[in-house]
């Protein structure tokens, strides 16, 4: 019986294995073999796994072109692309949309409306809404941004190591991240920085990478687990690859994905978890300009001043949206078990 | 099934005393463990070298550690800010905070799930997607924007309810701080439920049910649900431990003198026993309620019983 | 007649196109019968029975036309609720992966018994009790003891036999086995083949058996049709297809069986590999791998000619083919 070699077990009928129309039908066990086509060249062993495909149509797809395919025809990933590169855009210089500056202030005009020129109206300081709201997307970016970087690095670098070698190495690391799981964010956050006095940015980005880590380690040490299991890594180590180059060029490739979703997701959450810290009174402080601040500042008021609330809190939520937006749309793109 | 347990209890040991370590560490690191113990002034010199003496801070942080350990277990978490035990304290917030609690768990059981479903079952129709972006749009405002809206539009504008809840904190009056501490847990809820569900639906025993000839409600009911709450459940009992954290701010915005209120009065005066004690036993909770997870886990998957 | 597919025809809705899993398929099968539908993955087996049993997942997938006659009753045209009643009950479904196709969570005793409380409205006491019956009727030792528990404690043979009880629960007329055995060792796949043809036997049910695998075909089945790209390519009784086929695929499945007789040659294996079903390749679908293709091949579709009244081939050359 001329069975194809790659099928699955249980494939549904209707399922010519590697031809890719995973649309809409459950093809899990030709989907599930898609995850595991590798996006890095075709000189490794890995390279051959792609080629399971039958069919003279059947070019080799990685899942990195797959997902960019889908990630183009997605409004969702545009529209909160486009944002974000907006966001960068204001962040870097804020003077492009708003040239005026956001520490001068009028008390006389505390809490008034808009009015030609100051089309977000006034604070409680009679500080302009619309130069602070454009300014302070800069604190809330460089946190999240920063925030992210160190995440990603220490979590999956710790994750990676504890996964790939497992052993004595991996249950301490199990142990530590179980340790900072068991502590609520938002209070480290309050007993940490409650003593800091700096005006600068740091110490909210050093607390978040404190806290943050093991997330990201979790996530990596799970799927470097998984893509240690694969055939390919097992035959590079066969053929006597050093493990240097096994985690460089055949796992980390296929275990980044999953880390890069949790990452773009994690930066919009810590955006907003710099703002809560700000409006507890721990994160940034005055006279920096972030949107926590505003809110913070503007809550007494909110039942004369409604705006000067509204405005930092809505950038604020498209922001964090945006970048959450955008994950989710990666995580779809790269997972086609959900397509 | 009891090694099981037995396991799982002796995992949480090292993660316990990890945990309360660690914030042990953050709060001497953070400030003066007798300040405010002097009243509204500083202390002198001479007085504080005393305290110190007394309380046994002069000892180096490890001893301090172990001696406070030893107290916590015999019922002993030290003294407020203002001369209370911190027994004491706990004895009127935590009530307060598990009621809040329990209404925010109570909206993610039933809002979450019944969304979750429903999306999961209706996947790509416009019921999905609205409750898809509303989700998206809850997980992006953070909770304190959210609260100080809701604060704004029900207590003040429509005064359906009062801004601030009063100290005694009823069920009745918990119901919208409960519905703003849920939200985002709310929000990922409904989308693991639907995930779950979406994946579910189309695997093998689900279309052994349908080939059974059993009628539709059936189907999703007994089969698709039971199997497709199994990720569900766990979050929600991983998430009782971080609502009751997370409190904070919400407790700040309705004033309700709960956890999260006599916390943050014991880091603005740099109280340590106040903020240890209550760490430590939101710590506990979190691990029981981890614990509580496991078993039901495996009560709601026979797979896992008899590994 | 108990089952009359006629020109079956469904197609799946995909991102990259529509696939036409089912392309105009014709069966039939009779009271005590057991039709073998033969093919590769992606042949349109599988999803031919699930159009019959009406557990098609819609949308995706879509019939597009063709008849289901069930003791001629149109099933494709009945209401949900009146299928439903239908399916378990009258047809059942024997599915490839027991462990994946019972629910986890559930005992064994809840998910047979459910079929009673269901269908027959028994008491679950009752119900519980024909389940311990079931089991032992598919001879799975200490069914009193074992009908508590799950899925996942029984080996791969055992829930294969309780799936069997499952579907042969409720005595229906029509069984659709779909690979049942596929998933199991060599050693239990005979057991299991043997139990389900002695139980068809004894309740006389129609059974489709569908399969890739021609060895199990051989013993059990009456009638083979063989499926290629969504289309019956060869329909015969067992013996004469094994004896002269009357359509190059077939011919190309026996040949690359491997066999004693023929030890130490190089196993035949048919060319290329199966078409992907969202581009069908023109004329037959066949021809770009068949060795006998000539022009008329890559234009004009076969019918499925009349060989004699018992068998027929969609081969413009079946004479050809059959002469060898």
């Amino acid at each position: 019986m001329p069975e194809p070699p790659q099928e699955p077990p249980h494939e549904p009928e209707g399922a010519v294995a590697g031809t890719g129309m995973g649309g809409g039908m459950d093809l899990a066990a030709s989907e599930a073999t898609a995850l595991e086509r590798t996006p890095h060249g075709p000189d490794g062993p890995g390279g051959t796994v792609g080629t399971g495909g039958p069919g003279p149509q059947d070019r080799p797809r990685s899942l990195w072109s797959d997902a960019w395919r889908d990630l183009r025809r997605n409004p969702v990933f545009l529209l909160s692309a486009l944002v974000i590169c907006f966001l960068i855009l204001i962040a870097i210089r804020p003077s492009l949309i708003a040239p005026g500056n956001p520490l001068q202030c009028d008390l006389a005009r505390a809490q008034d409306g808009p009015r030609p020129g100051h089309p977000f109206g006034y604070d409680g300081q009679g500080c302009d809404v619309y130069t602070r709201t454009v300014h302070g997307a800069r604190a809330s970016v460089t946190v999240g941004v920063c925030a992210t970087l160190g995440v990603a690095v220490l979590g999956s670098v710790l994750g990676a190591l504890a996964g790939f070698f497992g052993g004595v190495w991996d249950s301490v690391l199990s142990r530590i991240t179980d340790i900072f799981f068991a502590i609520p964010v938002v209070l480290g956050g309050l007993v940490l920085l409650s003593v800091v006095t700096s005006n600068t940015v740091w110490p909210v980005v050093g607390f978040i990478v404190l806290l943050g880590w093991p997330q990201l380690s979790r996530i990596a040490r799970g799927s470097v687990i998984t893509a240690k299991q694969h055939d390919y890594v097992q035959a590079a180590r066969a053929l006597g690859a050093s493990n240097t180059r096994i985690l460089l060029r055949h796992i980390a490739p296929n275990a980044v994905a999953p880390v890069i979703v949790v990452a773009t997701i994690a930066l919009g959450t810590y955006i907003a978890l710099e703002a809560t810290l700000s409006y507890l009174g721990v994160g940034l402080k005055p006279p920096s300009v972030s949107w926590g601040i505003d809110i913070s500042a503007a809550s007494p008021y909110i039942r004369n001043a409604p705006h000067a609330l509204l405005w930092p809190a809505g950038a604020l939520a498209i922001t964090v949206l945006a970048f959450i937006m955008l994950g989710d749309a990666v995580r779809d793109a790269l997972d086609p078990k959900l397509r | 099934m009891g090694r099981y347990v037995a396991r799982r209890l002796l995992q949480m040991i090292p993660v316990f005393f990890g945990a309360t370590m660690l914030i042990f560490l953050m709060v001497n690191v953070m400030g003066d463990p007798i300040a405010g113990l002097c009243g509204e002034r500083a202390c002198d010199t001479a007085t504080a070298a005393q305290l110190k003496r007394e309380f046994g801070l002069d000892k180096p942080l490890w001893q301090q550690y172990a001696t406070y350990m030893g107290n916590v277990f015999t019922g002993d978490f030290g003294t407020a800010f203002n001369g209370q035990p911190v027994t004491e304290l706990m004895s009127t917030a935590f009530p307060v905070t598990i009621r809040l609690t329990i209404v925010a768990i109570v909206f993610e059981l039933v809002i979450g799930i019944v969304l979750g479903v429903v999306t999961g079952l209706r996947r790509g129709r416009p019921v999905d997607t609205t409750v898809l972006l509303g989700t998206l749009v809850v997980i992006s405002v953070p909770t304190f924007v959210t609260g100080l809206l809701l604060q704004l539009l029900l207590g003040v504008k429509w005064a359906w309810i009062r801004p601030s809840v009063p100290p005694e904190a009823s069920f009745d009056e918990l119901v919208v701080p409960g519905l703003v501490l849920a939200s985002v847990s709310l929000a990922y809820v409904t989308r693991l439920t639907r995930t779950s569900i979406a994946e579910n639906r189309r695997a093998d025993y689900v279309r052994t049910a349908i080939a059974k000839g059993l009628p539709r409600r059936r189907v999703v009911v007994r089969h698709l649900l039971r199997n497709s709450l199994i990720p569900v459940v766990t979050f929600i009992g991983t998430d009782i431990g971080a609502l009751m954290g997370g409190a904070i701010v919400t407790e700040r915005i309705f004033n309700i003198h709960g956890v999260g209120y006599q916390l943050y009065q014991g880091i603005l005066r740099q109280n340590t026993q106040t903020v240890v004690g209550f760490v430590t036993v939101l710590v506990l909770v979190f691990l029981v309620a981890n614990l509580l997870v496991d078993l039901l886990y495996a009560v709601l998957d026979p797979r896992i019983r008899y590994a | 007649m108990l089952l009359e597919v006629r020109d079956l025809r469904v197609e799946f809705r995909t991102r990259d196109g529509i696939a036409h899993a089912v392309n105009g398929v014709t069966y039939a099968v009779d009271a005590g019968e057991t039709l073998a539908v033969l093919g590769e993955s992606g042949s349109g087996k599988s999803v031919t029975a699930q159009a019959v049993m009406g557990i098609l997942d819609m949308p995706p997938g879509r019939i597009t036309g063709g008849r289901v006659l069930f003791r001629g009753t149109e099933l494709l045209t009945l209401k949900e609720d009146e299928r439903r009643r239908i399916r378990g009950a009258a047809m059942a479904m024997i599915f490839q992966d027991a462990l994946s196709a019972l629910n986890p969570v559930l005992t064994v005793g809840d998910q047979l018994g459910e079929m009673f409380t269901v269908h027959r409205g028994m008491s679950r006491r009752d119900a519980r009790a024909k389940a311990v019956e079931l089991m032992d009727r598919v001879r799975i030792p200490a069914a009193a003891q074992r009908v508590r528990d799950y899925p996942h404690q029984f080996s791969g043979g055992m829930r294969q036999r309780i799936m069997i009880a499952m579907a042969l629960a409720l005595e229906p007329a029509l069984v659709i086995a779909d690979e049942p055995t596929t998933a199991l060792d060599v050693t239990v796949q005979a057991q299991v083949m043997d139990l389900l043809a002695e139980l068809q036997h004894e309740y006389r049910m129609g059974l489709i058996l569908i399969t890739h695998d021609l060895g199990v075909v051989a013993d059990v089945a009456d009638r083979i049709a063989v499926m290629y790209a969504g289309r019956i390519v060869e329909s015969a009784p067992v013996h004469d297809l094994y004896k002269a086929p009357a359509h190059p695929y077939t011919r190309g499945l026996l040949d690359s069986i491997p066999r004693l007789d023929r030890k130490g040659r190089e196993l035949y294996a048919i060319k290329g590999l199966p078409p992907s079903l969202l581009r069908i390749p023109s004329g037959c679908a066949f021809h770009p791998r068949c060795p006998m293709a000539r022009d008329v091949c890559r234009t004009d579709v076969p019918p499925l000619y009349e060989v004699n009244e018992q068998r027929g081939s969609a081969c413009h050359f079946w004479r050809e083919c059959l002469d060898g």
